[in-house]
């Protein structure tokens, strides 16, 4: 199933696509849209798993699909489809336009404004593709997986290992005129191994994900990753409740980045379900904290040169001394705020905090005594309120030196108040997702224990 | 009669594509060869639409048509799978050829397509797309936005989202027996976001089930959900700092259940015993509950959102006792881990789709009512957290920690509900959360209809029920210590 192996081939591929996006444009011209918006994706990919070094599942993936937006005058109707054939866009078409006329007239509806869509693609190097076989595939996973089972004796069971590789075409097009489409590819390795000491039993994973398999981690070493991992979690206990610094390590201090990015999307603003209405220009960190978009990054996960109207991306600031700069717009939300968008229909691309001069240990010992956490539980986030309360595991942390993991605690505050009081961001960045971000230290938080 | 939804689903499936039973045979007998221990073929359509209200118009809807056909070929614990979104023979094949390669050498058999009869059906064969025209769910948003607006004036903003699925799958199996189901599925939820003296706060409520959309129109079922979201919303504009710490938990009926999906459905998940990754792995028989506690999965209720009349590979949907009287009695099956642990399918293997694996996934989960007056329940306890309502939850199965977050939470002062706590995660030890319950309510409720859960990247909808509970200790996620 890797037909797409080769640069022509991708090329084939995206012609016809491009051509199928024309179609759909077209049929619903013909059917009475004054706008609208298309966009085609095919994605081929590959998924092997390893478990206690024999093979537990090979899956074969292939996705297309079709989505389509139209307008009829200011009324807005969207449909879908995973079947590209002729009779299926007219079918689709036939289903937007339909909803179109029984929608209300919406005055801020509307493709975007013209001057707003991208017009230059460089390359970002986004594309690839890996000729992997199942039994190559197979022999990373199990070598992944063993290097973590000989760890430690205590490392007793497995989930198994994970080589997974997808490679694919996306196309989008407008009334406008904007029709582009580019290739993509995304591979990942992962495992996720248990640990029994007594009746503790225990699981932590790790996991390497990258747009060219040759940036991918070792195999042996992702597995001994999570081995680690989990070895460390091993006689973890639970911890009165208190009052203390909380230090979020980098692999899931994302999240608080997350939190902030849904508190200024345009969404959230205009339906006035964000504790972060009116921010703007207005201090939300401490002047030390610069976060911004890197959009065109060349081969970065979350690269794209267009979002998902077609509207330009550009490099921006959002925080800059700690300063709101930017709400996070699609043209929708910016016109029902009075703004312009931000070519950020369908999210952010490449976040990235700006990095301190400390590391994990250095961030530890500025800690002094306080909880390291390294999982977090649950959905107890509100950004209406900013309220924040989640279930957490990690460590306890004495004289910036790690004494036991903790778990079946909670951690709880405002979100508002976490962000006012950040009080250092590491340079110990995790650089795996769409986020970027080292360990972030909260100077007080609530744990609750037992 | 009972073929009657396997007729609709092969009339749905098979028609419009072409395929006929000897072709299908002839993906099978691609499929399985001689070594193999299973194999299956699903095919699946669905019909999807949605529509949204938010500032008082309904901005937008959505329509979506997915088709497609999924293969599997079992080896022992090996799986080969492969699908394709295309229900035509040489797609078929070529994906037949690609998930058998799990496995090697064995010889080509010729399998017959023989249809199966079915248990009769827990829902009706409706479609709810055509169950209400355009003009009358606009309407019905509507009039939900206007009675949100109607019963107070801090009501700032309403959103509405009403949705049906209309769905038919078949499943052909590697001696030819071919199952096949017809799943309507409708969904509706109101959230409204009210404000006072510049504090906002939102509320949510909402139902559905394995119906069509006249179960919103029933009884003004639709406007209680309106009510409901305004008064949840509401009070929270009169909630305060939660307690942290461990405290007695008096959990309310119905929706609450969620912890039993968390604390020990998961755990039961047959996957994760098989290979011992589970924290109650290999404790069938043990006392894991207070006596308490009987806590079943069912599948078989009528019109129920995690109900199936068979399951994705053509198991009967079935009710299991998960825990009798405290004591661990089983598992949750697919037939993959029930072969390979020696024990009969349960009807719990489920998939979200044709592009996924089937697995052992819960169905509604509740816990059957006790002996004690909820009043009683209440009255009980000199100083706890009563939670009335949740929102989602976690589980970490192999350590069985669990989380579930309070949406609607009041503090209890000497057997009486004092004042309303804001929003709080619990978290609990779910081998020992319900050793712990020493009071259960005679007032059994299910939820509403409004569950999805995740596994494995894979969501399924599901159904979750319980009694009013006392639990005699939970740590609670609150800000004032």
């Amino acid at each position: 199933m890797s037909e797409m192996n080769h640069k022509t081939d991708v090329a084939a591929e995206q012609a016809r696509l491009l051509g199928l996006v024309e179609d759909l444009l077209r049929v619903a011209k013909a059917q009475g849209a004054s706008g609208a918006e298309a966009a085609i994706s095919v994605d081929r990919g590959l998924s092997v798993t390893a478990r206690l070094g024999r093979v537990e599942t090979i899956e074969h993936h292939c996705n297309q699909g079709l989505g389509l937006t139209v307008y009829i005058g200011q009324r807005k109707g969207s449909a879908s489809s995973t079947d590209l054939s002729p009779q299926s866009i007219r079918d689709t078409v036939a289903a937007a336009c339909r909803i179109a006329r029984y929608a209300t007239e919406d005055p801020y509806a509307g493709l975007p404004d013209a001057d707003r869509l991208a017009t230059e693609f460089p390359d970002l190097d986004l594309y690839h593709p890996w000729e992997l076989d199942a039994d190559v595939a197979l022999a990373l996973a199990i070598q992944c997986e063993a290097a973590g089972r000989q760890l430690s004796p205590e490392i007793t069971n497995s989930e198994g290992a994970t080589v997974s590789t997808h490679q694919g075409v996306q196309v989008l097009g407008n009334s406008l005129g904007f029709l582009h489409g580019y290739a993509g590819s995304h591979h990942s390795l992962s495992c996720a191994l248990l640990g029994q000491r007594g009746e503790d039993m225990q699981r932590d994973y790790w996991y390497s994900v990258a747009r060219d398999a040759a940036a991918l981690e070792p195999a042996a070493q992702v597995g001994r990753k999570a081995a680690e991992r989990t070895m460390k979690r091993l006689g973890g206990r639970s911890l009165s409740s208190r009052q203390c610094p909380v230090l979020f390590s980098a692999e899931i201090a994302a999240g608080l980045l997350g939190h902030f990015i849904g508190a200024i999307r345009g969404g959230n603003l205009y339906r006035k379900s964000s504790f972060l209405l009116d921010c703007l220009g207005k201090q939300v960190f401490p002047a030390f904290v610069h976060i911004e978009e890197q959009p065109h990054w060349r081969g970065a996960l979350g690269s794209a040169s267009y979002d998902s109207e077609g509207v330009a991306t550009r490099p921006h600031a959002l925080v800059r001394d700690g300063v709101l700069q930017s709400y996070v717009l699609s043209s929708y939300s910016a016109r029902k705020l009075g703004l312009q968008t931000t070519g950020n229909a369908g999210g952010v691309h490449n976040l990235v905090i700006e990095p301190g001069k400390l590391d994990l240990a250095g961030l530890l010992a500025a800690m002094g005594t306080g909880l390291l956490v390294t999982e977090l539980m649950g959905q107890g986030v509100n950004l209406v309120t900013g309220d924040y309360s989640r279930g957490a595991a990690g460590f306890w942390v004495e004289n910036g030196v790690i004494q036991f993991p903790v778990e079946e605690i909670t951690i709880a505050g405002n979100l508002r108040d976490m962000y006012a009081n950040l009080v250092a961001v590491g340079n110990d960045v995790d650089t795996r997702g769409n986020t970027r971000t080292g360990s972030l230290l909260i100077a007080n938080m609530t744990l609750a224990g037992n | 009669m009972n073929h009657d939804t396997l007729a609709v689903a092969r009339h749905m499936l098979l028609e419009p594509t072409g395929i006929s039973d000897a072709d299908i045979a002839r993906v099978m007998s691609e499929l399985f060869r001689g070594s193999l221990d299973a194999a299956d073929l699903y095919f699946q359509a669905s019909r999807h639409e949605s529509w949204q209200l938010e500032d008082g118009i309904v901005k937008q809807g959505s329509y979506s048509i997915e088709r497609g056909a999924g293969l599997r070929a079992v080896s022992g614990d090996k799986t080969g799978f492969a699908y394709s979104d295309q229900i035509l023979l040489p797609e078929l094949l070529q994906a037949a050829r690609n998930a058998r390669a799990i496995a090697e050498g064995g010889q080509q058999g010729s399998v017959k397509i023989a249809n199966r009869a079915m248990p009769a059906p827990l829902y009706a064969d409706v479609d709810p797309l055509a169950s209400l025209d355009e003009t009358a769910k606009i309407d019905l948003l509507r009039r939900l936005d206007a009675e949100a607006r109607r019963i107070d004036p801090r009501v700032e903003q309403v959103i509405v989202g009403l949705s049906g699925v209309y769905e038919a799958m078949l499943v052909v199996d590697q001696d030819g027996a071919m199952h096949g189901d017809v799943r309507p599925l409708v969904r509706l939820n109101v959230s409204v976001i009210v404000e006072e003296n510049g504090r906002r706060e939102q509320g949510s409520a909402g139902g559905g089930g394995r119906t069509d959309y006249g179960l919103f129109i029933e009884q003004d079922r639709a406007l209680d959900y309106a009510r409901e979201a305004v008064r949840q919303a509401l009070l929270n504009l009169q909630a305060g700092e939660a307690p942290a710490g461990n405290m007695t938990v008096v959990l309310g009926p119905g929706w609450p259940g969620i912890l039993l999906h968390e604390a020990i459905g998961h755990g039961l998940e047959g996957d994760f015993n098989r290979k011992g990754t589970s924290a109650f792995s290999g404790r069938v028989g043990e006392q894991v509950a207070s006596p308490l506690c009987t806590v079943v999965d069912d599948g078989t209720l009528p019109n129920r959102r995690g109900s199936v009349t068979v399951d994705d590979e053509g198991t009967p949907g079935a009710c299991t006792t998960l825990i009798e009287n405290g004591v661990l009695k089983g598992y949750m099956q697919d037939k993959l881990n029930a072969r390979l642990m020696g024990v009969a399918p349960t009807g719990n293997g489920r998939r979200e789709s044709y592009a996924h694996l089937p697995i052992p996934r819960m169905t509604n989960t509740y816990m059957l009512a006790g002996p004690h007056d909820p009043q009683e329940i209440l009255a009980s306890v000199q100083r706890g957290l009563y939670a009335k309502n949740f929102g989602g939850g976690q589980v970490d199965i192999t350590s069985g920690k669990f989380v579930f977050s309070a949406s609607e939470a009041y503090l209890i002062e000497n057997g009486r509900i004092t004042r309303p706590l804001k929003g709080v995660t619990l978290i609990g030890n779910g081998p020992d959360v319900l050793t712990r319950v020493s009071m259960v309510g005679n007032d059994l409720e299910l939820d509403h209809g409004v569950g999805t859960c995740g596994k494995e990247g894979q969501s399924v909808p599901v159904g979750v029920g319980q009694p009013t509970l006392r639990v005699d200790g939970l740590t609670v996620g609150g800000t004032s210590v």
